[in-house]
């Protein structure tokens, strides 16, 4: 789950001597057979529960741990192996050289909502549907359960959601006497006064990021990307793409936003003494904000990101879910330690532990809605959002090679920003690199 | 010649049997040699024969694979790139290194052992390490090219701008090998016998004239041998950039250098064949110049 991408700073550190021994992992024409999802009814699932047995589980996220030994204390008769192989795309490579060996998968694994589509396309994952997983659907918000619903199926409950919200410094923008903004244009104004002020100071930092691009433009309305099976639409022409770049390039071509990686050590230098004044971000922050950068307490803040016209949108920013891996052997725990890991139990002590829940039963719980964070000056930092929640945009759609996308970002969109350039080239050159990949992948890619 | 002309059959019979004796001694040796080199290899080529797609299975596509990464812009960008690095990089580092090591053989340095060991030290640091570190100390705002700037209020351009940070790179790698071939032509330098010195310096000449007609031609098979290792670390450059491609997405693209291409293909767009196409095409890239290498430096000592 992105709450924890700082550490995706130490990842990719495998060197060529891994490459060589994956290569020879990897079988052509191993891959995982069809899709004879067993179903099961609650009853088989409790009584297996109750059968003594083993799982082993993937993920990073650091809430697993306590929810694991929960689980444990619950259903004494099950051992649950917890193994972290990595963070994000280290993690899922694993998972993906797994698969296709035809074994070494995970019982359960954790997976982002973006990369979800690529392996429940490929069959990887068990259609949850056949185990009643159909009936929980009230229990999350709209917008990741339709990150989990893919094609008339269920491959993963939801775990956190990342809400995008605006994060600010009470600090500068009392120093500079600007308000909140509201609309990207104040935003864009706040900009300039900052900047204009201390030219060290910045309203953020953006040097081109996938993910924040993808929710900047699900916030402004754009469907880029439509999936129906094989058939997809790539179009970064649409109204909500250029008016995500159109806004974005007055910031870019006018030095408005600090060039500094995200996640980096002079990020959170620049957090912690404000030279960074702003970030739009998903909701799972505030934590990495208080371990991150402890120099900044109680000068955050919290509000709703800006939008184009001043009514709230918002979009969702990273956050994931947890799959069952159709190599299980034993499926029944596994959908069994789902139902805990996700459900009630396993969402109480999740947000107990810093995440941001995707149930709204939590999400609506007056506790968690009258948290009152002293990092953020004793603002209730969660009523702003679980608004957000509410306001996410609905309709958005990720490819179904999403982590292939994201990770030649900055060889297309990275390239319009370094040189400060239209980014409305910058998303043609993705689109065109991303069509022509899907292509070759098998898919029909079109371009509106 | 008719069938009649064939050898006499004992003699082939005498000839076979110490030739088993010599396959036993090395037998364990070709087992592993075969089981973690050949193996590998012929599963890569293996592999570079198919495609496999997301969608539509895995299918036999002969040289097809090798046509594209020959035909493959990215490739040859990235192929580009690390011959570049060859050319400028390797005669560097290879010019301080021997540099260090004619300097401390030469006996009037004080505290040899000292400047021999801090010399060699960055080459126990592991190279993600080394990378890191400096990753750290680019940084023009916190980092000791931001401190550099503060303090004496330049300018310095920033290390890991798409400009110049090929040569960042070439400063980690050369801060790291430099120390390795120092060693390499240190230990080719101390075993030159001594009284070619004795009798240089009755004849009259200096020490500039004896590391010119002494040294440097009696080492000249270690600078070979330096040299080459340093064409295949080029081309196989993939720590460094790949580390600092988060410090510098836009600077670093998924082709810096071919393995980088390679890692990606497989790891990122899950194009395992194409992915050993390009490794093969590169490994037989790699094994050319480094013989090319080697022919010419024999042929140079030949003809002295």
């Amino acid at each position: 789950m992105t709450a924890h991408r700082s550490t995706r700073r130490w990842v990719g550190l495998a060197t060529a001597a891994a490459l060589t021994a994956t290569l020879a992992a990897c079988a052509p024409g191993a891959q995982q057979g069809s899709g004879d999802a067993t179903g099961a009814t609650a009853e088989e699932i409790a009584a297996a529960l109750q059968e003594e047995s083993s799982i082993t589980v993937w993920g990073w996220a650091p809430q697993l741990e306590p929810i694991v030994e929960a689980f444990e204390e619950k259903y004494p008769q099950i051992d649950v192996k917890l193994e972290n192989v990595g963070t994000g795309n280290d993690h899922y490579t694993k998972l993906q050289n797994a698969i296709k060996a035809g074994t070494g998968a995970p019982d359960v694994a954790q997976v982002e909502y973006y990369a979800l589509p690529q392996f429940a396309l490929s069959d990887a994952f068990v259609d949850l549907t056949d185990f009643g997983a159909g009936e929980l659907e009230d229990d999350y918000t709209a917008s990741t359960w339709g990150s989990v619903a893919i094609g008339g199926g269920i491959y993963a409950l939801p775990q956190d959601s990342g809400p995008m919200a605006m994060f600010y410094r009470a600090d500068v923008f009392e120093r500079h006497g600007i308000e909140v903004p509201t609309t990207w244009d104040e935003y864009i104004a706040a900009a300039e006064k900052i900047h204009a002020a201390d030219p060290n100071a910045y309203i953020t930092n953006d040097i081109g990021d996938a993910g924040f691009t993808t929710s900047m433009i699900w916030q402004a309305g754009g469907q880029p990307y439509r999936v129906d099976g094989e058939n997809v639409t790539i179009d970064f022409a649409d109204e909500g793409s250029t008016k995500w770049a159109d806004t974005w390039n007055r910031l870019v071509q006018n030095d408005l936003v600090a060039p500094v990686p995200s996640w980096s050590d002079e990020w959170f230098q620049a957090l912690g003494d404000g030279s960074i004044a702003t970030l739009v971000i998903g909701a799972w922050m505030p934590a990495n904000l208080e371990s991150g950068a402890p120099d900044g307490a109680g000068e955050w803040r919290v509000a709703p990101m800006p939008s184009y016209d001043g009514s709230p949108a918002a979009a969702e920013n990273g956050g994931g879910g947890d799959a069952v891996l159709q190599q299980s052997e034993n499926k029944l725990v596994a959908y069994g330690f789902l139902e805990f890991l996700n459900g009630p139990e396993g969402a109480a002590i999740h947000a107990a532990n810093g995440g941001f829940p995707s149930t709204l039963a939590d999400l609506e719980s007056d506790e968690f809605l009258g948290y009152e964070s002293e990092y953020f000056g004793g603002q209730q930092i969660n009523e702003v959002l679980v608004q957000a929640a509410k306001d996410v945009v609905p309709g958005w759609q990720y490819l179904p090679f999403q982590t292939y996308a994201n990770s030649i970002f900055g060889d297309t969109v990275g390239q319009a920003y370094a040189s400060k350039g239209d980014l409305n080239e910058g998303l043609a050159a993705w689109q065109e690199a991303s069509t022509d990949y899907g292509n070759e992948q098998g898919f029909t890619v079109e371009n509106d | 010649m008719t069938a009649t002309s064939a050898p006499p059959v004992p003699a082939t019979v005498r000839r076979d049997r110490p030739n088993w004796t010599g396959w036993a001694f090395v037998a364990p040796f070709m087992a592993v040699f075969a089981l973690v080199l050949v193996a590998p290899v012929i599963y890569a080529i293996y592999l570079s024969l198919f495609r496999e797609q997301l969608i539509g299975g895995t299918s036999f596509v002969g040289l097809a694979n090798y046509a594209e990464a020959l035909a493959d812009p990215k490739f040859w960008d990235a192929f580009g790139r690390v011959l570049l690095f060859l050319v400028v990089q390797v005669p560097i580092m290879l010019g301080i290194a021997l540099v260090a090591a004619l300097a401390i053989d030469s006996g009037r340095l004080r505290l040899a052992a000292f400047f021999r060991i801090s010399v060699f030290l960055p080459y126990a640091v592991p190279a993600v390490v080394a990378t890191l570190m400096w990753g750290f100390m680019y940084g023009t705002r916190f980092g000791l090219v931001g401190n550099i700037n503060d303090f004496l209020g330049l300018d310095l351009p920033a290390p890991l701008s798409a400009n110049w940070v090929l040569a960042s790179i070439g400063n980690i790698v050369t801060w790291e090998f430099v120390g390795y071939n120092m060693l390499i032509f240190y230990a080719a330098l101390r075993v030159i016998p001594t009284d070619l010195y004795e009798a240089a310096a009755l004849d009259g000449a200096g020490a500039f004239r004896i590391v010119r007609h002494i040294k440097i031609p009696a080492i000249r098979g270690a600078i070979v041998i330096a040299a080459i290792f340093s064409v295949i670390g080029s081309f196989q450059l993939f720590n460094e950039p790949n580390i600092l491609k988060p410090l510098a997405p836009n600077a670093i693209s998924t082709y810096y250098t071919p393995n980088m291409y390679a890692y990606n293909l497989s790891f990122a767009g899950q194009q395992f064949d194409y992915s050993a196409a390009v490794a093969i095409i590169m490994g037989l890239i790699t094994v050319v110049i480094a013989y090319a290498v080697q022919l010419s430096g024999a042929r140079k000592e030949r003809t002295r």
